[in-house]
């Protein structure tokens, strides 16, 4: 646990000491900004129309800014995610620091959990800088929180999942970049295979459905809760972990 | 303290260990010498438990690397080829860092970060970023965090590879007054003997994989220079002088089994004498070389140094080599 702890504010640092940090930081505000600006002004022609037309249509913020926002913005999670995980291990085989991580007394597991977390803390980081923005509709309006809360749940899980597997991708090379891309064509392709339930529902094309990100991600943004999707996402973490967890053991035999 | 037993190592095909066995006593300052790629740096890896062994055994204090790896590395400081630093991290930071992953309390890791500050003489860099610092500095941290949880075995590999020769002597005097304060057993890999010289009690020899002697510095010496050899320059007092001559002389001198001519110039020549077993042949030869009319302008002893054992022994091509090896196998 301690050391746990140790290697997660050793990450967290060492993210904020670097401009890498600062880089998605701004570039995630940025984005999540001009969606929202977006739909804010969407929203906003449709009750002009609505006032004009003398008629009231069902108008809801949540489900009008928030939900597209973040269904929006989780696309950009899949560019930024990699980002933030490609260095994790990458780095250290590259600099040789990783000796030194395996030859202290420090469990695998502890070394990963704390690198996962300190991703983790800095993805949450960034969410909570973009929902800066989401206060504006509760001072000008009445939007209902609870959803939002579970959109940002559920960005938070799909975050943690493609961050997993980043992490896992991380141990393979020690090379950032090759770490970076391949992080983000897994998460296209977790993005992607949702297409698949598109035109066809035969049994393949469900289950390749079924392990799509977004698949799982949109009803949180619609403020459900949903068990199967919690579940779906922590056992992603999971694997994630685990393969990360073999992969670091397999550096002994293989390195 | 350490023991290795028939360790083998692998990668692939390669074979990087080849069934090496040594152990070392508490308290001692071993060398490990071999060239390049010997399987130095292996060897080190699977003590440090950062390789698995392929076969054989190797245990720490009683722990097996395999079976106990965070018992071995509780009680290990070990300083890689490249220093493990982070250079983003400032130096008292990171011996924070390291000291407190290593198992250093948090009451007393304050303390031991300005003990091995102080050691290791880097007192005046400890608010410096890791990346500011140069090479030499770098060593002595990668030192300093391999004694910061003041460890029962100290594995270095390489400790002054890459450095100024000002710097390398500073390496050397601080192992040296690590080994004094008697706490450590020290394993240094080296490609260096002069290095081995000064810092080791006893010496581990390896050459692609096989370990070809281990024994005690002067031990190792003192077998293999069974005889003695001495540097001649002889001078002719009037203009020319007759080198074959003087080498026929020269091998006449009761106790001399070789002579080679080494250098030879118009009114002087150099020859290598070498002595048969235990004699004592410098005072003949002088009186040789100065009775025949002759000068005599040197008469050295060469001694045969470690680095030249060394090279006979990972040659492969002496005979004085075979019963060293064998010796202690």
């Amino acid at each position: 646990m301690k050391n746990t702890w140790l290697i997660y504010r050793k990450e967290l640092r060492s993210y904020f000491t670097s401009p890498i940090a600062y880089i998605i930081l701004a570039l995630y505000a940025l984005v999540f900004g001009v969606f929202f600006n977006f739909y804010l002004r969407g929203f906003q022609q449709y009750a002009m129309q609505a006032q004009m037309m003398g008629r009231s249509f069902p108008m809801n913020i949540n489900e009008m800014i928030v939900r597209q926002v973040l269904m929006d913005t989780s696309v950009i999670g899949l560019f930024l995610i990699p980002m933030i995980a490609m260095r994790l291990f990458a780095e250290e085989k590259r600099s040789g620091t990783i000796e030194l991580l395996m030859t202290s007394p420090v469990r695998d597991i502890e070394v990963i959990l704390g690198k996962w977390l300190a991703a983790m803390a800095l993805y949450a980081v960034i969410l909570v800088v973009s929902s800066v923005n989401l206060t504006f509709l509760f001072i000008y309006g009445k939007p209902d929180w609870k959803p939002i809360l579970v959109g940002y749940l559920g960005s938070l899980l799909q975050g943690g999942c493609l961050l997993a597997i980043g992490t896992f991708l991380s141990t393979l090379t020690r090379n950032q970049i090759i770490a970076g891309v391949s992080g983000f064509c897994v998460s296209l392709l977790l993005w992607l295979l949702n297409s698949f339930t598109a035109f066809e529902s035969t049994p393949t094309s469900k289950v390749l459905g079924y392990l799509s990100v977004v698949g799982h991600f949109e009803p949180f943004t619609k403020g459900v809760l949903d068990s199967k999707d919690v579940i779906f996402f922590l056992s992603a973490i999971f694997l994630g972990l685990f393969l990360t967890a073999r992969s670091m053991e397999s550096l002994r035999w293989r390195a | 303290m350490i023991k290795v037993e028939g360790l083998t190592k692998r990668y692939g095909r390669t074979l990087a260990v080849n069934d090496i066995s040594f152990q070392v006593e508490k308290g001692q300052v071993v060398g490990f010498l071999g060239p390049n790629g010997a399987g130095k740096t292996t060897t080190m890896r699977v003590l440090t438990c950062f390789l698995p062994p392929t076969a054989g055994t190797a245990s720490l204090a009683g722990y097996d690397v395999l079976d106990q790896p965070l018992e071995v590395k509780r009680r290990i400081g070990y300083l890689p080829e490249t220093p493990p630093l982070y250079p983003e991290m400032e130096v008292s930071e990171y011996l924070t860092f390291v000291g407190r992953l290593k198992g250093v309390t948090r009451s007393a890791i304050a303390r031991r970060v300005d003990e091995v500050s102080g050691l290791c003489a880097i007192g005046d860099m400890r608010d410096k970023l890791i990346s500011k610092l140069s090479k030499g500095y770098r060593q002595r941290v990668g030192l300093a965090q391999a004694i910061i949880h003041n460890p029962d075995v100290l594995i270095l590999d390489e400790p002054t590879a890459g450095l100024d020769p000002k710097q390398i002597i500073e390496t050397r005097e601080l192992i040296k007054d690590l080994a004094k304060a008697g706490a450590h057993t020290i394993i240094l890999s080296t490609h260096i003997l002069p290095e081995v010289e000064q810092t080791c009690e006893r010496v581990i020899i390896i050459n692609k994989g096989q370990l070809v002697a281990t024994d005690t510095v002067e031990n190792l010496t003192h077998r293999l220079r069974g005889s003695e050899a001495v540097a001649v320059e002889v001078e002719s007092r009037d203009g020319k002088l007759d080198a074959a001559a003087a080498q026929r002389r020269l091998e006449q001198v009761a106790g001399v089994s070789r002579v080679v001519l080494k250098q030879s110039l118009d009114e002087r020549a150099t020859f290598e004498v070498e002595s048969l077993q235990k004699a004592a042949i410098r005072g003949d030869l002088a009186r040789a070389v100065v009775e025949s009319g002759w000068n005599l302008n040197e008469l050295r002893p060469l001694a045969l140094s470690l680095e030249e054992i060394f090279l006979e022994l990972t040659a492969g091509e002496s005979e004085v080599a075979a019963p060293a090896a064998g010796g202690n196998k």
